[in-house]
This record gives C-alpha cells, sequence and structure tokens, in this order.
C-alpha cells in the first residue's frame, strides 16, 4: 500500500542542493541533482548522524557537511572505505512535483 | 570474450609493477572501455618486487608481497596468462604472439617489460649457482642455496648488492661483497657516507673487497669460487650478480620500434607507434630511464589517462630518492649529491653519533642531498627539492632539521621507533600498525591511498608528515610522491594550472571550468568545487557570481554547524572592542532562545551556540539591531583582529592599537580568502595581542609600525616572518591590502599563510610587497576594487535576515504532522 504525499516541486530545491521534509520519523532530507533526479534519505549520517541535507552535492553522492563521509542518494550506502547506511525513501515525480512515501 | 564485443582491445606485455599500476589506474577512471588481456613470463600475479629483499632476509613471506592475486584479475574480467612471454608483434595486424603460440589482438598495447640483470661477460657466468635478484625464482635460487652453501659472494656493491648480501646474512651465510668502485653505493653516497655505510655493514659482520675487478667464475659443474685481477680468489657457494640493470627491450627493437637504451617514449608514454604505449624500467624518457618505482607510478598515471582518451596530463619526468632497506641502517639520498662549482655544499658530521648530513645548495635551491644516520629531514629536504622551494631564508636552520622550524609537537618523531599502538591520526583515531597493516596487505604505495584506505591524515593534515615517513619506512625506496599533486581526483591539472586557466581562457563559472577541462565527475566533487569557486571569484571578482551550493556548509549559512546540527553564531566585535548595548543583544538573543553556552571564543568576542537553522535570520535580525554584523567565523575569510588597549590607557603604549586595530578589520572584512585570515596589533613589543602569531600582525614602535607577516598558532605554530617597518597608517594599511590580496591570488585554496610563504619563500613575499612599490600599488588598488564588488562589504547577516533572500534554505520543504 503507497502513501504518497506532495512534498513540493522540482523548483523548490536548489539544483545540486537539499530541502528537509519534517516528519513524525524525523528529519528527512530531499536532494535534487544536476540531472534534476529526486532523491530522500533520512537527514541523519551513518557515521555521527550529522545533517545529509546540509551537503555538497555531486552526481548521485552527497558529501557529509561533518566529516566528508560520502553516501550514495540511491541507496543510503556509504562510499568505501566507510561503512554504514542511511534509511532510503520512496520518492516519485509527477511532472514538476514531488511525493514522498513515508512506509518506503 | 567474444571477437564482436564493442569494447577496445588493450593488450598488456608484462605482468609487473608498471603495467599493473597504469591497469589499475585505466579501471579508476574508464573501467568499461577496454577488454584486457595480460602476458607475463612469470607464473604469479601481480607482486611487489620492491619487498623481495624482506623476504630474502626472512622479514615477510611471498604471500605478504602480492599485490593482485589472481581472483582480482578475474573480478575486473582481465585475462590474465601467465608464464608467456611474448616474442612477436605483428604491427600491421596488430596481433602479438607468445613462445607457446597464444595470440591476441590489440587496438592498443603496453609495453611493460621491465629490466633484465645485467651479468658481467666473464668466464664461468653460466655456471649453476650464478644467480641474480629480480624476481621471486631468484629468491628460491638463493634460499635453497643458503640452506645448503656457506659462503656467498655478492658482485655488486649497490642497494640491491647490499639488499641481497644482508638477506643472505640473515640466511647464516658468510658473505662477501665485491665493489669496482673506491666506495660502496656510489650512484647515492659521496664518500664519506659512503664509508660510514661500510662501516657500519661491516659492525654487522658483512665482508667487502672495494676496487676488486672479478676475472672469473671457477667451478666445474657449478660455482665455487670467485678470481680477480689481483689474483685473490674467494671460495663461494653461490654467486650473485648485482651490478646493475638494462632496460629490456629486445622484443620492442626486434618489431622496429625506436629505442636507445630504452623504449623511447614521448610525454604521453607513447612510443614512435602510438597504438603502442610503453611504462616502467623499460623506457627511455627524456633521455633518462628508472629504476625505482615512484616514477613508473607517475607514468602509469599519466600513460591511463590517455589510453582512457582523456588527453590531459603529461609526464615531464621524475626526481627519485632512495633509502637502503636493510634493518638498523638510516640512508637517504637524492638528487645531484656531489655539485658543480656553482653549488655550495652544507654538511654537518658527527662521527661519534654516526651521522652525516649533506644538502647541496644551487642558486639558493637544494639540488641534492645525502643523510646517514639521521634521516628524518629526507622528506623534507626531498620536498623543498621537488617544489624548488627558495632556501635563502631558512639557509641557517636547514640543517637542524624541520623541526627546528617553529613546528611544536608534531615534528621529530621517528616513526621506525613508534610502537604499533602509538597514534598517528588524532582526528581519526589510527595507529601506526594499522597504517603499516593497509600497506602491505591492500599494497598501498601513496599518501593519497593510505588516506583513502585508512583516514589517516585525512582531515587536519597535521600528520601527513608522519604518515609519509611510515610510507617509508615500511616501503624502503622512495614511495610516490608526485611531484605536482592534482587538484583532486577529478582532474590531473593542480591548483596552479587550473588558476592559470581560468584567468586565460577567461572562465566565469564552474560548469565552464568542468567542461573545458574535462573533469572526471561532471559536478566536481566536495574537495574542487568550493576551490573552484573561490579562484572563479577571486580571479573575477566583477564578472564572476557566487555559487552556494559550492560551499561548505557554514558559508552558505553564514554561521558554524555544530555536532548537533544545531549553528554558532558570532557577531563581530571591531578590534576586539564592544559596548553595552552590543552586550545587552547578546544577552537578551541568548535568554530569548534559551542558549545554553556563551562563550569568550579564543578570538576576542562572544559565541552563542546551539541555534537552530530556522531561526538564524531573526536572530541575526535582533543582533543587526544594536549594529553588530557577521563575524565570518565561519568563512574562509577575515575572522578576527585582536588589539590590546594601547596608547590610550596603557603606560607603555605607543601608539593606538586599537585604533589601527579597527581600521584593519574595516578595510578587509567581507573578503573571500584561500583560507581564514587573522590579524592584531599590539601596542608595543611587549605584544599582547600576540601579533606575531598572525596572517598579518602590527607591532607598534615609538617610531612607526613593524608589519609582520604568516604566522599561525593552530596545528602547527609558526611565528611571523617580519615584513618591514613602516610609519605612517596609510603606509600599513596599504601593505596589508596589499599582502591579502597577493594571497588571495597566489596561494592554495585550503593554504593558511604561513605553508603558503614557506613554499614560496619569504623573499618573494618581500620582493613583491616591500621591494617593488609599483606591484604593492597595483595589489592594494586590485583589493580595493574587489571589496567593492559581489556585494562584498555588505553585511551577509542583514542580507538573509532584513532583506529576506535565500529563505528557502532557513525553512523546511514542508512539514508533515
Ligand atoms: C569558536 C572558536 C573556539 C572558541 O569557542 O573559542 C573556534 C572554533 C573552531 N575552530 Fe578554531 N576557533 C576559534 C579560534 C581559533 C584560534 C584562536 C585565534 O583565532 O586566536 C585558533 C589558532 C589561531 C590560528 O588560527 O592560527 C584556531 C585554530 C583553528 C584551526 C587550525 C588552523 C590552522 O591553520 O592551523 C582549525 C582547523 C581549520 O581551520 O582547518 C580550526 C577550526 C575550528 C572549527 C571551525 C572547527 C570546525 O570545522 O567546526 C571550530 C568551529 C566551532 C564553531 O562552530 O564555532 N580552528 N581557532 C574560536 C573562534 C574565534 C572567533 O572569534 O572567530
Ligand atoms: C630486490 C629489489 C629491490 C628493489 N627495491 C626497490 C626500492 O626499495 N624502491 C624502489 O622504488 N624500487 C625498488 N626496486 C625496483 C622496482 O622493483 C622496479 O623499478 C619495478 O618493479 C619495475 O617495474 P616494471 O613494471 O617496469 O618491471 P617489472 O616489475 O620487472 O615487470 C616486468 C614484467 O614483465 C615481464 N616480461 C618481460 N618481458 C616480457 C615478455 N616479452 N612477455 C611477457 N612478460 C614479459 C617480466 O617477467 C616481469 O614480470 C627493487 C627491485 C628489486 C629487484
Ligand atoms: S573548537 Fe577548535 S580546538 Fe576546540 S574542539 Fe573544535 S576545532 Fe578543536
Ligand atoms: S557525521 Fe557524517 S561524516 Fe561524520
Amino acid at each position: 500500500m503507497s502513501n504518497w504525499i506532495e512534498v513540493g516541486t522540482v523548483q523548490d530545491i536548489p539544483k545540486l542542493g537539499a530541502r528537509v521534509v519534517q516528519a513524525p520519523q524525523g528529519d528527512i532530507a530531499i536532494f535534487r541533482n544536476a540531472q534534476d533526479e529526486i532523491f530522500a534519505l533520512a537527514d541523519k549520517c551513518p557515521h555521527k548522524g550529522g545533517p545529509l541535507s546540509q551537503g555538497l552535492v555531486h552526481g548521485k553522492t552527497v558529501t557529509c557537511p561533518m566529516h566528508n563521509w560520502k553516501i550514495s542518494m540511491e541507496n543510503g550506502e556509504a562510499v568505501a572505505p566507510d561503512h554504514g547506511c542511511s534509511r532510503v525513501y520512496a520518492v516519485k515525480l509527477d511532472g514538476e512535483k514531488i511525493f514522498l512515501d513515508l512506509a518506503k | 570474450m567474444s571477437e564482436t564485443s564493442a569494447r577496445e582491445k588493450l593488450v598488456v606485455i608484462g605482468n609487473g609493477m608498471a603495467g599493473i599500476r597504469t591497469v589499475e589506474e585505466l579501471l579508476k577512471i574508464a573501467p568499461e572501455k577496454f577488454d584486457i588481456t595480460v602476458f607475463g613470463s612469470e607464473p604469479y600475479g601481480n607482486y611487489n618486487r620492491i619487498l623481495l629483499s624482506p623476504v630474502l632476509a626472512g622479514e615477510k613471506t611471498i604471500k605478504d608481497i602480492m599485490l593482485n592475486d589472481l581472483q582480482w584479475y578475474a573480478d575486473n574480467k582481465i585475462t590474465l596468462h601467465t608464464g608467456e612471454t611474448v616474442t612477436e608483434i605483428d604491427r600491421k595486424n596488430c596481433i602479438v604472439k607468445t613462445a607457446n603460440g597464444k595470440t591476441a589482438k590489440y587496438d592498443r598495447l603496453l609495453l611493460a617489460t621491465g629490466s633484465n640483470p645485467f651479468i658481467l661477460p666473464v668466464p664461468g657466468r653460466d655456471l649453476p649457482g650464478v644467480i641474480s635478484f629480480r624476481d621471486i625464482h631468484d629468491v628460491d635460487l638463493m634460499l635453497a642455496a643458503a640452506r645448503s652453501g656457506k659462503h656467498a659472494v655478492v658482485i655488486g656493491g649497490g642497494l640491491l648488492g647490499l639488499e641481497a648480501a644482508n638477506g643472505l646474512m640473515k640466511q647464516g651465510m658468510r658473505v662477501t661483497v665485491v665493489h669496482i668502485m673506491d666506495w660502496l653505493m656510489e650512484r647515492q653516497m659521496d664518500e664519506v657516507s659512503g664509508a660510514m655505510l661500510k662501516k657500519s655493514l661491516a659492525e654487522k659482520g658483512m665482508q667487502f673487497m672495494l676496487k676488486a675487478s672479478t676475472r672469473e667464475i671457477m667451478g666445474s659443474q657449478k660455482v665455487e669460487g670467485v678470481k680477480f685481477a689481483d689474483g685473490t680468489v674467494l671460495e663461494a657457494d653461490i654467486v650473485v650478480m648485482a651490478v646493475g640493470i638494462r632496460p629490456n627491450i629486445d622484443l620492442a627493437k626486434k618489431v622496429g620500434l625506436h629505442c636507445e637504451r630504452g623504449i623511447v617514449v614521448n610525454d604521453t608514454l607513447q612510443t614512435f607507434d602510438p597504438k603502442i604505449y610503453a611504462v616502467g624500467e623499460c623506457v627511455q624518457h627524456r633521455g633518462q630511464t628508472y629504476g625505482l618505482v615512484a616514477p613508473l607510478f607517475e607514468m602509469a598515471k599519466v600513460c591511463a589517462n590517455h589510453l582512457a582518451a582523456y588527453g590531459i596530463g603529461m609526464y615531464r619526468g621524475s626526481v627519485t630518492s632512495t633509502k637502503l632497506k636493510v634493518t638498523g641502517i638510516d640512508l637517504f639520498s637524492a638528487g645531484d649529491f656531489t655539485g658543480d662549482e656553482n653549488c655550495e655544499d652544507i654538511v654537518v658530521r658527527d662521527a661519534s653519533r654516526g651521522i652525516y648530513k649533506k644538502v647541496v645548495i644551487k642558486d639558493n635551491r637544494i639540488v641534492g642531498s645525502v643523510l646517514y644516520g639521521d634521516t628524518i629531514d629526507g622528506a623534507w629536504y626531498f620536498q623543498l627539492m621537488r617544489e624548488q622551494t627558495n632556501v635563502s631564508d631558512i639557509r641557517d636552520k636547514l640543517m637542524f632539521g624541520q623541526a627546528h622550524l617553529g613546528d611544536s609537537g608534531h615534528g621529530g618523531n621517528v616513526v621506525a621507533n613508534m610502537s604499533d599502538d602509538t597514534e598517528i591520526c588524532g582526528c581519526n583515531g589510527v595507529c601506526k600498525g594499522t597504517i603499516v597493516n593497509a600497506i602491505t596487505s591492500k599494497g598501498l604505495f601513496t599518501l593519497e591511498e593510505v588516506r583513502m584506505h585508512t583516514k589517516a591524515s585525512s582531515s587536519c593534515g597535521s600528520c601527513t608528515g608522519l604518515v609519509e615517513q611510515i610510507l617509508e619506512t615500511v616501503l624502503g625506496g622512495d614511495y610516490s610522491a608526485p611531484e605536482s599533486k592534482p587538484m583532486c581526483n577529478c582532474t590531473e591539472y593542480t591548483h596552479e594550472q587550473v588558476r592559470e586557466f581560468i584567468r586565460t581562457q577567461k572562465l566565469f563559472s564552474i560548469p565552464a571550468v568542468i567542461e573545458k577541462l574535462k573533469w572526471k565527475n561532471k559536478d566536481g566533487c566536495a574537495s574542487c568545487r568550493p576551490a573552484l569557486n573561490y579562484y572563479l571569484l577571486s580571479t573575477w571578482p566583477v564578472e564572476c557570481r557566487d555559487d552556494p551550493q559550492s560551499r561548505f556548509i557554514n558559508e552558505r549559512a553564514h554561521a558554524n554547524i555544530q555536532k548537533d546540527g544545531t549553528y554558532s553564531v558570532i557577531p563581530r566585535m571591531w578590534g576586539g572592542m564592544t559596548t553595552p548595548d552590543e552586550l545587552r543583544s547578546i544577552a537578551n538573543v541568548a535568554d530569548e532562545y534559551g542558549l545554553k553556552t556563551v562563550h569568550v571564543t579564543g578570538g576576542q568576542r562572544i559565541g552563542l551556540y546551539g541555534i537552530k537553522k530556522q531561526d538564524l535570520p531573526v536572530v541575526w535580525k535582533k543582533l543587526n539591531a544594536s549594529g553588530l554584523v557577521s563575524g565570518h567565523a565561519y568563512g574562509k575569510a577575515l575572522r578576527t583582529v585582536k588589539t590590546c588597549v594601547g596608547k590610550e590607557w596603557c603606560r607603555f603604549g605607543t601608539q593606538d592599537s586599537t585604533g589601527i586595530g579597527i581600521k584593519l578589520e574595516q578595510l578587509t572584512w567581507g573578503s573571500w580568502m584561500p583560507h581564514k585570515f587573522k590579524m592584531a596589533a599590539s601596542g608595543c613589543p611587549r605584544n599582547c595581542a600576540e601579533a606575531t602569531i598572525k596572517d598579518f600582525g602590527v607591532v607598534c614602535v615609538d617610531s612607526g609600525y613593524e608589519l609582520h607577516v604568516g604566522g599561525n598558532r593552530g596545528v602547527k605554530v609558526r611565528a611571523t616572518d617580519l615584513l618591514c617597518k613602516v610609519e605612517t597608517e596609510a603606509e600599513e594599511l596599504e601593505y596589508c591590502a596589499a599582502f591579502i590580496q597577493l594571497y588571495r591570488e597566489e596561494a592554495r585554496y585550503l593554504d593558511r599563510t604561513a605553508p603558503w610563504i614557506e613554499r614560496v619563500g619569504f623573499s618573494y613575499i618581500k620582493q613583491n610587497i616591500v621591494e617593488n612599490t609599483k606591484k604593492r600599488q597595483q595589489l592594494a588598488e586590485r583589493f580595493r576594487i574587489s571589496q567593492q564588488e559581489n556585494e562584498t562589504q555588505i553585511d551577509p547577516w542583514v542580507i538573509r535576515s532584513t532583506e529576506g533572500r535565500d529563505q528557502e534554505q532557513f525553512l523546511p520543504l514542508k512539514v508533515i504532522a
């Protein structure tokens, strides 16, 4: 059962940047890359919980602002040699609109 | 692999260190481009040839020195033919063929055939028991001989010969080293250090015959002895020939590739047949051949780049240094250590402690060095040499070593003597043992690789020197420290080259740079984007616009992020001065937002901690109301200007140091710089504002102002250099502006002034700022212009609070209840 919630439009997020959705389960970072792809991760780095939404976005990765771990925005995995994973949330685009599913 | 594969075919001849390194570099940047086939005469995967010496000495096993096992080839879909020697290349049809008749077609061919040991052309050279020292097979032969025989003769007193002799001695043999020259390792040592080396080795039990010319190797079925020109005869169960190597060019020559001493290649490692590349000991580049891995790895990098059709990066030759891997013997040698009539030697000799140090200087630059007994500063001299640093300013301190240049706490450590659990990297908690382990088990050679695998030295970098020393001790020889480091992994270009491009090609945006210079990652990375943003803004203050998404969060949010994701706010207190009104508004904000921490910072101002990002604009607005503005405590920019109370109150004060501090701060605040920049002004030489550890410091004296530059009190303490004395405040401000502008235009991003000055030499700063009046005025003028552009001197807090710009970043996209 999916439960898509509209959270905003692609234009609301800066290219190569992120915005935060405040949800009951904690902050969720919504990223936009150069190709206008949208990703959603729990806004918590697997290292020490740094806010990934404040990092630098490049390709399909975000570099955490705290200690520079690189996290894949696709699957939430830290790039080697680091280990760890941030929770991924499902997002989809309908035209310019971004939908988020908190259950998935 | 199917013949119809869309990929191009790359064939590599030689499964050694240079060939496989090139393949590794290629896989990093263009993993999908080629189907790769490797031919190797030896029956193994790829191993670390350097470490054969410790294997012979019984300190390591063959398993320890494997770099890439067969599984690695399989994992990377590389077809490996071991035990196959390529004997023919059909250049017309692009096919190679081995002695056993195996063939492979290529689109690109890489020759990495290494070298062959040179065997003296004397009678008896083919007898069993005459062994060279090049590969695993040779080591096996020596180890077998050591089990049955007693006497070994090693012909050749160079690096390889001495390492072989040391190993055989460790295996229980009586070893005599025979050398034709007057002293050992004459290509790396001068006479004095060569003699010291001989003495230490003799104390370990090694025997020597110098100035000895071998006539004949005696024996009927196998080696029994060696006969010399003067008639002497030495008994021998084995004879190790270590008299030199010759680039292995047989195959290349046979198929008509242009060869001299080695296979001749150009700066992109191509032979005269553009489909055929060559790397490693087999090549000759700009007249040079090499026998150490560091240059080969530099070649590998450039070659891979060209195979991948990126077409950037040139190999321009290497400067090399050597160490001997004999435990307990410290020697270091680099460059031209004999010099000529235009050179000067600085020599320190302490016979009782067995220490000898020689540095050869030409035109104020180090051109060579030999160190014996105390090699701690080898890496430093080598760096000064490679970077061509002008050493005239540090000449008198040079021989005392880097530790005496004001480095507190981090210098002077002898890593070899440290235990495995000594912490090397304080930021990431990495111990010596972990680093050593990673180097040996993962086959690492460079600082970059150690950073990648262990994180050591990847944060504040203050342990870089120690990590480099560990690399040296573990690898023995020179580890790969390229002369000019690329800006980051996205490019082969150095900081300087990128800046030059931005200037000459008139590039105005990050995408333009990335596109023009063919960056490997289309968005760049977290390390180059902030640097590019800075280079663009500082080069084209009028034309370029800031890119907030290429700034670290602190600079994007104009506040410092804290470990819990909240922010700190530190307003400016001009010259360390404040007012009751300002203090009241700080107190009000702290009350209103329940801020637990109000800290008097190390920079004479007040920091408020624990503010939520969405509250920042309102907090700023409240502070703005009493006149407080951003203190840029988060920026690569002017931070604080510390002052003492000066003439107005202090009984010793000679000038208005507080007033000077305020003027300096007003002149320079807001400007983006390569790194943070701190200033101070003290009212007299008692120097209560600590001006001599700041990037720019003023010490007032009765007759005027002493100007100091290049101080630092963080990771590595450095006292300033005295730039000059001036008489008026106007001059003082002009010098300050000019100095900052020179730093802004020429330092690498993330260079504080201290390391920058150490690299370019203080004389260079003096020439530009003090001696050349016109240059100084132009620099100061350019600084003035840039201060008026790009909202530099408009408070960023006002823009984001009262003016309401850029609000989205402070607000959530949506709140889901
Ligand atoms: C706030 C402050 C500590 C305090 O509460 O007193 C501070 C806090 C930080 N310092 Fe500092 N430094 C502070 C004064 C200093 C001083 C003292 C001074 O300025 O007189 C030094 C030594 C002087 C110098 O720089 O030469 C200092 C040398 C460093 C260094 C080492 C710099 C170096 O070149 O060696 C770093 C690391 C870096 O910049 O890469 C650093 C980095 C940091 C960072 C930015 C670490 C980080 O990346 O988060 C800290 C930010 C915490 C925050 O959010 O506020 N801090 N830091 C001080 C702010 C002063 C201000 O009013 O702006
Ligand atoms: C004992 C020892 C100690 C050393 N110590 C140091 C040191 O401390 N520091 C340092 O920097 N360097 C050191 N070196 C030198 C370093 O090992 C070499 O510079 C490096 O290995 C050369 O790499 P290469 O790829 O050019 O040649 P190699 O590693 O020799 O590889 C060439 C390979 O090609 C194969 N081959 C040749 N012709 C053919 C063909 N026709 N078909 C198929 N295969 C072929 C060879 O069998 C060989 O395996 C040392 C070398 C030795 C032997
Ligand atoms: S404020 Fe400075 S010294 Fe203190 S912990 Fe942070 S970086 Fe280290
Ligand atoms: S919290 Fe993200 S890298 Fe440490």
